[in-house]
């Protein structure tokens, strides 16, 4: 019995979330004539598969287990006190795929499907010669972005860096967007002092530059994946609630709030009844762009050293590690092509898609 | 109108007030003296005594609202809240926790070369943006519109360092036409700012088309352009004279959202080319992990941002009467 890995739940719950949210967007009544809108839209069918096909890359990355340790004639090995052991790194679905570009490994650089690696090494022949040569790979042409210094896949780094991008994404936009909702909504329609406290605290926070804050808070917690994105959702978070409260002040006005305050509906029911469903067009469709920025984001800290931690693959730590590569002759260029198309893909098609949709659930935005 | 400067300038006191009080609860109430002096000092030499020592010769050692064992005022102003934070509102920054060196004379060193990167990004990037899509608004519903915004839609999904890391291979290593990096005052500052500046402006295009181009299709939607147009104006001079001066107000909006910006461009290219700026000195304290330095500079972004938008407040009046003084 294979060991399932706790990571994956974490995920799993966020995808959960997603899938929640998604499933009540299907249910309102506007989605119908929205969707015929998306499907009309070349780009945004493009930008969907590709946005699809990303997460089903983040998503087979994230079914991991560890497989049982076993000996050389492949029975299980136990511990002294009888327990099954295990091997020590969990290997997720992505990975077994890519068994065969993951387990290639060269010596160092090698170009794209190259069959010798890039640097010459001197070889001592049997015949007793010694020669400058450009070795033979160990796997020639399998390699479909090169290897990079120690000899990896570019191609399987790259893919790797999916779900980081992904997680981060989803999971910052899953912190903002409740406080978001919560406050916004909540000093759209009260108003008075709890507006005036909402308006000062989001201007507060508004006023500090992101990435500055970004650096104190990445300073002071330590690098890594968790503390990354609850300070990207606080940077997130405010631009989100301003959108959220003017529209909640301009829906306020309307007759059917005031109908059902004189039926007596206690009024954080008419928030939530009234008041979210009609933000929620605006919260979806700010969070769908604001991916593609979250994604670049990361990207620019890790290059600044600030972002998820060395150890975790993403597309930052790609460029940041290649930072020196091309001005070195000949020139390395592979690590950055793989985290350029990485990144280019993601961001792209989520800037597509969030452009349609914006204009599929508010006409009145439309360009 | 001055009553309404004044008016706006106090208004930004709470808010510089809330970011001071954020800053200290950051650093000194979540991460406590006592950690910063462990992460300074590093793991091999921390010793109660070390820390101690250390908290006495860069004035953390005192208690962070109230001093009881000194007297009078001192009970207030002798406490780390005072001295570390209430004096950034009259910008004394304190010394450097790693080097002892006074942190506002290296802010005076470095805003220089940090402005002179900024200010013609910032400048230049305005023209070009408005200019192109002034140009794109001029071609609207032609293909040539269409094909300009896929265009920015792309040039905007790449992020900054592709641009930063392709024009200084470009332009640098494969064409020699600038030095890759360094910096130099006078005439010789020229050759070390362009291509940093270029830079800039390009990454900002995408971006930057798309959003006035929005807001100038807006304006040509109005009556009085269809006047314009009756009365036999050339399309150029309308979008000159009638389109331009009635996007002003949306425009200054647009000019305060890159304001941000600036910031996380000067952290990226004072890293790339080697530029002696205000954001080559956050990151050399963001890796030498001086706390002291990283304060100084999160208030510092926080007030030039805030001058920012009183400036841009202000200028709305310049541009629009209508616009309320109240």
């Amino acid at each position: 019995m294979p060991e399932i890995v706790l990571h994956n739940v974490i995920v799993f719950l966020l995808l959960a979330a997603v899938f929640g949210l998604c499933r009540w967007f299907v249910r309102q009544p506007y989605w119908p004539s929205a969707r015929r809108a998306l499907a009309r839209r070349r780009a945004a069918r493009v930008s969907f598969i590709v946005l699809c096909l990303y997460a089903a890359v983040g998503i087979l990355d994230s079914i991991a287990w560890r497989d049982p340790l076993s000996d050389d004639e492949g029975n299980r090995v136990y511990n002294a006190q009888g327990e099954a052991l295990y091997e020590a790194v969990p290997l997720s679905v992505l990975d077994r795929l890519c068994t065969p570009i993951r387990t290639a490994h060269e010596k160092t650089y090698s170009a794209p499907l190259a069959s010798t690696q890039l640097t010459m090494e001197t070889v001592h022949l049997d015949d007793g010669t010694v020669v400058r040569i450009t070795p033979p790979l160990n796997y020639p042409g399998r390699h479909l972005l090169g290897t990079d210094k120690v000899g990896n896949d570019v191609l399987f780094i790259t893919l790797k860096g999916v779900r980081t991008a992904l997680i981060l994404g989803v999971f910052t936009s899953l912190i903002a967007i409740p406080c978001a909702l919560l406050f916004g909504i909540a000093a759209g329609y009260f108003g008075g002092l709890i507006d005036d406290a909402v308006q000062y605290v989001y201007t507060t926070l508004m006023s500090i530059p992101g990435i500055l804050l970004m650096v104190a808070f990445m300073l002071l917690f330590g690098r890594g994946f968790t503390q990354l994105c609850i300070i990207m959702g606080i940077t997130t978070w405010t631009g989100l609630c301003r959108l959220v409260r003017a529209e909640s002040i301009k829906l306020r006005e309307l007759e059917y709030i005031a109908a059902s305050e004189a039926l007596g509906v206690a009024r954080p029911v008419i928030c939530y009844r009234h008041i979210l469903p009609n933000v929620m067009h605006i919260v979806i469709i700010s969070a769908v762009l604001n991916f593609s920025s979250l994604v670049l984001s990361e990207a620019i800290l890790s290059y600044i050293g600030i972002g998820v931690g060395p150890e975790t693959g993403s597309w930052g730590n790609m460029i940041n590690n290649a930072r020196l590569e091309l001005a070195r002759a000949p020139v390395v260029w592979w690590n950055l092509a793989g985290a350029f198309i990485g990144m280019l893909g993601l961001v792209l098609s989520a800037n597509l898609f969030g452009d349609a949709l914006r204009d599929a659930l508010d006409p009145r935005l439309k360009e | 109108m001055t009553a309404y400067i004044i008016r706006r300038v106090l208004y930004s006191i709470p808010i510089l007030i809330g970011v001071n009080v954020l800053i200290f609860a950051l650093f000194f109430v979540v991460n406590s003296p006592d950690d910063m002096a462990r992460t300074i000092l590093g793991d091999k030499n921390v010793t109660p005594e070390a820390i101690t020592n250390w908290k006495q010769e860069n004035g953390y050692h005192l208690p962070l609202f109230w001093n009881t064992s000194a007297a009078g005022a001192a009970r207030l102003t002798e406490t780390i809240f005072f001295t570390k934070s209430v004096r950034l509102f009259v910008f004394d920054f304190g010394n450097s926790d790693r080097t002892g060196i006074s942190i506002g004379d290296q802010i005076r060193l470095r805003m220089a070369p940090s402005l002179a990167i900024a200010v013609p990004t910032f400048v230049l990037g305005l023209l070009v943006n408005i200019t192109l899509s002034l140009i794109v608004a001029f071609y609207r519903a032609t293909y040539l519109d269409r094909w300009a915004l896929v265009l920015c839609v792309v040039t905007m999904s790449i992020s900054a360092l592709f641009y930063i890391i392709g024009g200084q291979y470009v332009f640098a290593i494969s064409l020699r036409l600038v030095p890759i990096s360094g910096f130099d005052t006078g005439v010789h500052m020229l050759k070390f700012v362009l291509l940093p500046v270029a830079i800039g402006v390009v990454a900002g295009v995408g971006a930057g088309v798309r959003f006035y181009r929005i807001i100038f299709l807006e304006v040509l939607g109005n009556d009085y352009i269809r006047t314009a147009r009756a009365k036999g104006l050339s399309e150029v001079r309308v979008l000159f004279k009638h389109v331009l001066k009635n996007a002003m107000i949306p425009i200054l909006t647009g000019v305060v959202m890159t304001i941000p910006f600036l910031f996380y461009g000067s952290l990226l290219m004072e890293a790339f080319f080697a530029i002696p700026g205000l954001g080559g000195y956050t990151l050399e304290a963001i890796n030498g992990q001086d706390f002291a330095v990283v304060r100084a500079m999160v208030y510092l972004g926080a007030v030039l941002n805030v001058a920012g938008l009183v400036l841009t407040d202000i200028s709305y009046t310049l541009v629009d009467p209508r616009v309320r003084l109240g």
